[in-house]
């Protein structure tokens, strides 16, 4: 896996731990296949990575049923938080804090979990995109 | 089965997936070039991902056995 592969990038929205989790795993794909990562955290994502409420109750999306959220949040798959660090450990994972999000919720760089690289505008994030997809989760 | 020295065994049955080829890949990564590692998984995404994984990452996938309820796969470390 020596050669340039293009970047995956993603937009994360939602900050659901179903949709987050799922985000995570598509992140460790990509990162163990030698794809750089690149993780863009707008609104509610965003507040999920607030530093000390990674590991808080996010809920779960409008899908999830009574039924379901027990199937889910019985599962024994490891939290999306885990799922980010491994993929980091293993690939070139880059994630950072939209600045509107940051300015609109008045948090600072410190008010974050340290899995946050940085702050960026969009248009920074639109360039490391370069030739590779996004997805908007 | 054949019969081949297996340097590390990683028994990730049981395990979510990408958790059983997450372990494969750490321990390769701590692992000797020509050391081979065998690893259980009940994970059916282990079936597609361990291949994959190993095909990218220019290892060698020995040999893919399923078992019970469960896969057995063995990769030599090749670079």
């Amino acid at each position: 896996m020596d050669e340039q592969e293009k970047p995956l990038s993603l937009v994360l929205f939602s900050g659901t731990d179903d949709k987050l989790n799922a985000a995570a795993v598509l992140t460790v794909g990509a990162a163990v296949m030698g794809r750089p990562v690149n993780i863009f955290l707008q609104y509610y994502a965003l507040r999920a990575f607030r530093a000390g409420k990674v590991c808080a109750d996010h809920a779960l999306a409008w899908e999830a049923t009574d039924a379901l959220t027990h199937v889910i949040r019985a599962h024994p798959g490891e939290h999306w938080s885990e799922l980010l660090k491994q993929a980091k450990d293993v690939g070139d994972v880059n994630i950072q804090a939209c600045a509107l999000s940051m300015d609109m919720f008045h948090l600072q760089k410190t008010d974050l979990d340290p899995l946050v690289d940085g702050i960026e505008g969009v248009a920074a994030f639109i360039t490391s995109v370069a030739d590779g997809q996004v997805l908007f989760i | 089965m054949s019969t081949m020295q297996i340097d590390k065994t990683i028994d990730a049955r049981g395990m979510a997936c990408p958790g059983p080829l997450m372990n494969l890949i750490g321990a390769i990564r701590q692992g000797q070039v020509g050391q081979i590692f065998e690893v259980f998984s009940s994970d059916e995404g282990s079936k597609t991902d361990i291949p994959a994984w190993v095909a990218k990452a220019k290892h060698e996938l020995v040999e893919v056995v399923q078992d019970d309820g469960y896969a057995h796969f063995i990769v030599r470390k090749a670079r």
